[in-house]
């Protein structure tokens, strides 16, 4: 007979609750805040000084005058707040520098065409309107310096009768690339040289359309660091696939002017090859010659940007296994094919961050033609500092320009973490 | 049975130069060669005619003759009437300071913020990746432009430190003064005997690495370790503070003092300098901060783990383990931004600080009007140092590399 000596739970006991410090709200700051005597002490630290900021810029910000004359004005009025004037009274100058105030829509259509014209290269699922993309360019060009609209279309005209030259010439009459390449090449110079300058001067006489003409002197402001600074990111990355190409190529002369160039663009600071744009340029280039300062820069800013990407893609190729390159040589490819589909995608898969750092850089760096005196916003900031009426203005307008400078930059940054988020194809 | 046969050889054709891979190399080497010389002979033959139209030589004589112009801050002694050689010396020397201290500051700082950026804290976290994003995403010279602005113009001019009730007064008991002119400091003075005292220092760090060495051998032999940290602070200390007593304070200190409208004696550090440097060191530091913190993530969590089962703890898995692993991909970059603060330092000219760009690439190149000469020299000098520290980056990553069998 059984008889009852123990007690036996049927039942299992619900779980109870985790202990108030571990979960929730309480548990969240225990965990992150106070684990520990020197991390409480660390936060306590932290909010104490988040909070002294806060209290002194949210009244100082909110008060801000926007609507005064003068500086003088503003002191008079509340000495204790921001006075926003300085931006109200010269936030032209400060995007578009001394361009004629009746053609601020052209700067401005520029940068709205820009929008449009990145974001098929930035998310693939826009890629048809790439065409876009390649005219855009030009006409760039044409609505910032403005003059007859066919002398910039020549250019893409001229282009596109080359490329069709060439595409017929391998389809019909030639196997080889290079040969149709210099014929190709050959033609496009003769088009340019001699059949160009004629074209145009019949175009304009039959349609013409053409904008006031704006030196390149009066470009000044973030329309300035945009267009060295884009032209430059533009220009600069494929000039550094082929250098850090060159640097890798088994042929040595081109090795070495490639390892020359790169360890010389590197060796110097960006201010002085601008100093060289800036000066020296003339004893280079045939007696006579004179060419736009903003073009000298933009080359300049290209070449040194391009050797730095030369080294960060080298970084990416040197981190491909060698297998890559002995597979896709195992399989017949040319050494340019192999380089468009095998290497290339991953090296420049690896090298993203080091890509968007260098474009960081570039863009950060536009601001250095204000010591070969253009006026970039930096450089803007001590005009409007020099004028009488905003003579002691200092945070306002600072914040400012660093505000704008921050939102491209890490605009920038948080694209490439996207990619890269995109690209990763192992875990 | 058949015997092999070779294929009837092709004849050379002259097409074969660019289709053939046997030759297309070399002919495309050939090619890019004459072009690469063709373009320098013409950069040359441009510059001699346009040096021939202006009536001008190539020569370095200029660096001989007297500069007539003031530099502000000097380490060596100059005046007006030096040689041009000279000013560029000094330039150099500024320079090579700004980089010094830029990169001593930036270091400190980069680490500091780096490790507090991976603290588990999400607070302070938080705060340090926004004083990263901060500095990395605006531009090196508005950072220069306004700390030199904040420096003069929110700072009080000496004249307000006179009187009896003076509107600003000097920090640290009556030794440090921050005015519009700059920062003044104590400077210390050596009386006589001051040179006993460096010695007696000097040999307590010999003593102090000595007896390192002999703690390290005694633990590897014996496996017992000595209170090291304590018994070299004691050594480095006491000795030198002892014979500094004994000798009657050899080494006194000279304070800045106020007389007419500006401070006197001590240390002057120019704003200039101050911003200048103050202002690269803040910039490189939020990217060595992310350099250090990259690196010690790089470090697998398998080693933390690891050493912390064999019962290490976490200071010492962070000193023996961590670290030493870090080190190896943390210094080629930490270096390469160093070199990037040295080059930086040539924005010198936006705050009128003398440095070697504002001697010799400024001043003398207008007043000499040699604009070929100096800026060949001037590229000279930034060349052999990034050269210089480049090819330390490579005996670094040679000797410090994870030897593969």
């Amino acid at each position: 007979m059984m008889t009852k000596i123990a007690f036996v739970r049927k039942k299992e006991i619900p779980p109870s609750a985790p202990p108030i410090t571990e979960v929730g709200l309480i548990g969240w700051l225990r965990q992150n805040l106070f684990s520990s005597w020197l991390n409480s002490i660390l936060t306590v630290l932290s909010v104490y000084f988040i909070v002294v900021i806060l209290w002194d810029f949210i009244p100082w910000a909110y008060g801000g005058h926007w609507n005064t004359k003068s500086l003088r004005e503003c002191l008079d009025l509340d000495p204790d707040v921001a006075c926003f004037s300085v931006l109200t009274a010269r936030w032209k100058q400060l995007l578009f520098g001394l361009y004629p105030a009746e053609e601020y829509w052209r700067p401005t259509l520029t940068f709205m065409f820009l929008l449009l014209a990145i974001v098929p290269i930035l998310f693939p699922r826009f890629f048809r309107f790439f065409w876009f993309s390649i005219i855009y360019p030009g006409l760039a060009v044409w609505l910032l310096w403005g003059g007859s609209f066919w002398s910039i279309s020549i250019v893409y005209i001229g282009l596109t009768l080359g490329a069709l030259f060439f595409l017929s010439l391998i389809r019909r009459y030639l196997k080889n690339y290079m040969v149709a390449a210099i014929l190709a090449f050959l033609f496009t110079a003769v088009f340019f040289l001699f059949i160009s300058n004629p074209l145009v001067g019949l175009l304009n006489v039959i349609l013409p359309i053409s904008l006031p003409f704006v030196e390149s002197l009066k470009m000044g402001g973030f329309t300035l660091s945009l267009i060295v600074g884009v032209t430059g990111i533009v220009a600069s990355f494929p000039i550094g696939i082929l250098l850090a190409l060159g640097r890798q190529s088994n042929l040595p002369v081109i090795k070495m002017i490639c390892v020359g160039f790169i360890e010389f663009i590197r060796g110097v600071p960006l201010i002085t090859l601008l100093f060289v744009a800036s000066v020296l340029l003339n004893y280079f280039l045939p007696p006579g010659t004179n060419f736009d300062i903003v073009l000298r820069v933009v080359i300049m800013v290209t070449l040194f940007s391009a050797a730095y990407m030369a080294e960060v893609i080298r970084g990416g190729l040197a981190g491909l296994p060698l297998g890559q390159h002995e597979a896709s040589a195992s399989l017949g490819l040319t050494y340019w094919q192999s380089q468009r589909l095998i290497i290339m995608p991953q090296a420049l898969k690896i090298s993203i961050p080091g890509i968007v750092n260098t474009f960081i850089g570039l863009f950060k760096d536009t601001t250095l033609v204000s010591i070969i005196s253009l006026r970039d916003p930096v450089g803007l900031a001590s005009t409007i500092r020099a004028d009488q009426k905003w003579n002691g203005i200092y945070w306002e307008l600072y914040v400012a320009i660093g505000l704008m400078f921050f939102i491209f930059c890490w605009g920038m940054s948080q694209y490439s973490q996207y990619l890269e988020r995109k690209l990763k194809t192992d875990k | 049975m058949s015997s092999p046969t070779l294929p009837p050889s092709e004849s050379f054709k002259f097409s074969m130069l660019l289709s053939d891979t046997r030759y297309r190399g070399m002919s495309l080497q050939v090619i890019t060669f004459i072009i690469f010389m063709a373009v320098f002979f013409w950069l040359v033959d441009n510059t001699i005619k346009n040096l021939a139209l202006l009536d001008k030589d190539v020569s370095f004589n200029f660096l001989w003759l007297r500069a007539g112009y003031d530099i502000n801050q000097r380490l060596i002694p100059y005046t007006s009437d030096s040689t041009h050689g000279m000013a560029a010396l000094v330039g150099i020397l500024n320079t090579l300071l700004v980089a010094f201290v830029g990169c001593i500051i930036a270091t400190v700082l980069g680490l500091f913020v780096g490790i507090l950026r991976l603290s588990k804290n999400w607070i302070v976290a938080k705060l340090m990746s926004a004083y990263i994003e901060g500095f990395r995403n605006v531009p090196v010279l508005l950072w220069i432009v306004m700390v030199f602005a904040l420096l003069t113009e929110f700072t009080p001019a000496p004249r307000a430190f006179k009187g009896a009730e003076p509107e600003a007064t000097m920090l640290f008991f009556e030794s440090v003064a921050i005015t519009n002119r700059g920062t003044y400091f104590p400077a210390p003075v050596l009386a006589e005997g001051a040179y006993w005292l460096l010695l007696c220092f000097g040999l307590s760090i010999v003593a102090v690495i000595y007896f390192i060495r002999y703690a390290n051998k005694q633990k590897k032999d014996t496996g017992k370790s000595l209170p090291t940290f304590w018994i070299s602070v004691a050594v480095i200390i006491f000795p030198t503070l002892i014979l500094f007593f004994a000798m009657g304070q050899p080494v006194s200190l000279e304070y800045p003092y106020l007389k007419g409208f500006n401070f006197k004696d001590g240390i002057h550090l120019r704003n200039s300098f101050l911003a200048l440097t103050l202002a690269l060191a803040f910039y490189t530091s939020a990217f060595i901060a992310e350099i250090v913190r990259a690196g010690i993530m790089a470090v697998s969590k398998g080693q933390s783990e690891a050493a912390a089962s064999l019962g290490l703890r976490p200071n010492k898995i962070m000193s023996l383990i961590i670290l030493p692993q870090a080190l190896r991909i943390i210094v080629p970059p930490l270096i390469s931004n160093y070199l990037n603060l040295t080059k930086n330092s040539s924005l010198a000219i936006a705050v009128g600080y003398m440095d070697v760009r504002g001697t010799l690439g400024g001043i003398t190149l207008n007043q000499t009007g040699r604009e070929l000469e100096s800026m060949l020299l001037l590229m000279g000098f930034y060349l052999a140092v990034s050269l210089l520290i480049s090819s330390f980056i490579n005996y670094f990553n040679r000797s410090f590399q994870i030897v593969v069998r």
